[in-house]
């Protein structure tokens, strides 16, 4: 009897204090949103909506407007997608598919340990060793090639400076990779291996297998690699700082000019904001970030379901 | 095809000084085996003594793995399938396969059957529907899945998801089909259907079938080979050799007192 009772008791306490832990995170969010509003109050209340789009970042006239921060957040997120996730896919069915068996083991384990290597070491990297090469061969090369076609060579003019939002948007790729490529891996190596058999037992060849069955079948896990390395990119802060420039004024559409980001204002700007507007202003720029990763994350949603619907209703 | 030492019967398949190794472990020793045109032959013998294994040479599954070699002859529509120079997905489209558990892959009933056929040939939307209608019909889905085509095949049922494994198998035409204990994840009921429709599918097709379940190899296999550590230890017409079998191993399995 007492046994049970005690068993009861500990089940109520088990029960609650998880279901505690569980709305704690709920309350949490809710804890950040709002203060997030709180702080940036006085700016909300000042700028408004215009805050969104202008473009102006002017803190001795006490004029802020988040635009350039938030193109150069999306520019940045954007580039680092574009050519982080075909490599990273490449890289997950390289080792899944075709690597010898001796060399899966190390080029995993290479893989897991770039993805451990702090982002300052990165930014280093990026502004002493990347930025130079970028800036005498890569982009003069972007630049006689991309830069001649009509519509898209706009992006790829002006002076080669090695840092700007297109250098930043290379380095963030190539801090990503990892963080795809491994979760890629992790989610092909879990394909039943029956199911691959299937279809290569139909005549298909690696690449439809990967494209047509394996693909299909771990997609959920490979949004979520995706959107974990797009939510790497769009808060990644001291790599950024250290390539992207730290310019408030918009030049132009190319991908070579400094830019800024949200995260760096935010690193750069906060020491040096003096007047309540000003870091009210920035603390607004958290929110923003804080949505534009909330909106990622909802459309990545839909998505999911957009493609449940494409591969053939459930029941 | 050869002509055989079994009167009015063709060889599809014929399997000569067949040894096979998984690294190092030697898994088949010296296989010396017919199979018959448009006939059910079943390989029986107790678990690990290679009859999956063998069963996976004839399609070259083992490519897959690298540590897997096979050495010997497998001789199908007169080429030795083992050359270097043979494409296998060409042979893999000659030789279709069915495996343990049903395999549907993650798109629509309709797709499941159209992405094999997609494979080796350029068909109209028309003609592909007839592909896919046909391949159902020939599967015993059809009546099932007519109204349902665009639906997941994960959406069957464990015994339609089996069936459509076998009209996916079919609709690319092989001449031969490969079931690894196909029936071993499904249910009496389901079971049934599925040997009704290898025996229906004897017609157009030639049969390989691995089993554990001897009854099964009984009731559906025209000619049985049982395998032992690797061995091929006695192959003949069914009847004979679980009536009157030659060999005391094989009298001894299927009798029950071992295996």
């Amino acid at each position: 009897m007492s046994s049970t009772r005690q068993g009861r008791l500990g089940d109520w306490v088990f029960f609650n204090l998880t279901r505690f832990f569980a709305l704690f995170v709920l309350l949490m969010l809710g804890g950040t949103v709002a203060s997030l509003v709180h702080g940036a109050w006085p700016a909300i209340e000042r700028f408004g909506w215009g805050f969104l789009w202008s473009g102006e970042w002017n803190p001795p006239m006490e004029r802020f407007g988040a635009l350039i921060p938030i193109y150069g957040t999306l520019a940045t997120s954007l580039i680092a997608l574009i050519i982080a996730v075909p490599v990273s896919f490449g890289i997950a069915i390289f080792l899944t598919e075709m690597a010898p068996v001796w060399l899966k083991r190390p080029l995993g384990i290479a893989i897991e340990l770039l993805a451990g290597v702090p982002s300052i070491v990165y930014g280093m990297w990026g502004l002493l060793v990347f930025s130079p090469v970028f800036a005498n061969y890569a982009q003069p090369m972007l630049a006689a090639t991309l830069g001649k076609l009509p519509v898209i060579g706009e992006l790829f003019s002006g002076p080669a400076l090695g840092i700007g939002i297109l250098s930043a948007g290379v380095v963030l790729a190539i801090m990503t990779i990892p963080f795809i490529a491994s979760v890629m891996r992790d989610v092909f190596d879990v394909t039943p291996p029956m199911l691959k058999e299937s279809a290569y037992g139909l005549g298909a060849t690696t690449w439809e297998v990967v494209w047509h069955v394996v693909l299909p079948y771990t997609k959920v896990g490979v949004i979520g690699g995706v959107m974990l390395g797009l939510g790497r990119a769009l808060g990644e802060t001291m790599a950024v700082t250290f390539l992207i420039g730290n310019m408030n004024v918009f030049g132009g559409f190319s991908l070579f000019l400094p830019g800024n980001s949200i995260a760096s204002a935010l690193a750069n700007e906060f020491a040096e904001a003096d007047s309540p507007i000003y870091a009210a202003s920035l603390i607004e720029l958290g929110l923003i970030l804080f949505f534009i990763t909330f909106v990622v994350l909802s459309l990545s949603k839909l998505l999911l379901m957009q493609l449940s619907r494409q591969s053939g209703r459930e029941t | 095809m050869n002509t055989s030492p079994m009167p009015g019967l063709t060889t599809q398949i014929s399997i000569r000084k067949f040894d096979f190794y998984y690294g190092k472990y030697h898994a088949l020793r010296n296989i010396n085996l017919d199979v018959y045109s448009r006939k059910i032959t079943s390989f029986i013998g107790p678990s690990g003594c290679g009859k999956s294994t063998l069963l996976r040479t004839l399609n070259r599954m083992y490519d897959l793995y690298p540590d897997q070699r096979a050495v010997g002859e497998i001789l199908l529509d007169g080429r030795n399938i083992l050359d270097r120079g043979v494409s296998v997905n060409e042979l893999r489209a000659k030789v279709g396969m069915v495996f343990q558990k049903p395999t549907p892959f993650p798109m629509s009933i309709y797709e499941n059957i159209a992405f094999g056929v997609r494979l080796h040939e350029q068909l109209s939307r028309v003609e592909m529907d007839d592909r896919v209608e046909w391949a159902l019909r020939k599967a015993a889905l059809w009546e099932e899945a007519k109204d349902k085509l665009q639906y997941s095949g994960m959406s069957l049922s464990g015994g339609q998801q089996q069936r459509l494994c076998i009209a996916r198998g079919i609709a690319v035409k092989p001449e031969v089909l490969l079931l690894d204990e196909p029936t071993s994840a499904l249910d009496p009921i389901s079971t049934m259907r599925i040997e009704e429709l290898l025996n229906e599918l004897k017609e157009d097709f030639t049969i390989v079938i691995v089993t554990h379940n001897m009854q099964q190899a009984a009731r559906v296999s025209d000619f049985t080979a049982y395998m032992y550590l690797g061995e091929l230890i006695e192959f003949g017409i069914t009847d004979e050799v679980f009536v009157k079998p030659k060999m005391k191993a094989t009298e001894d399995y299927i009798t029950g007192r071992f295996g």
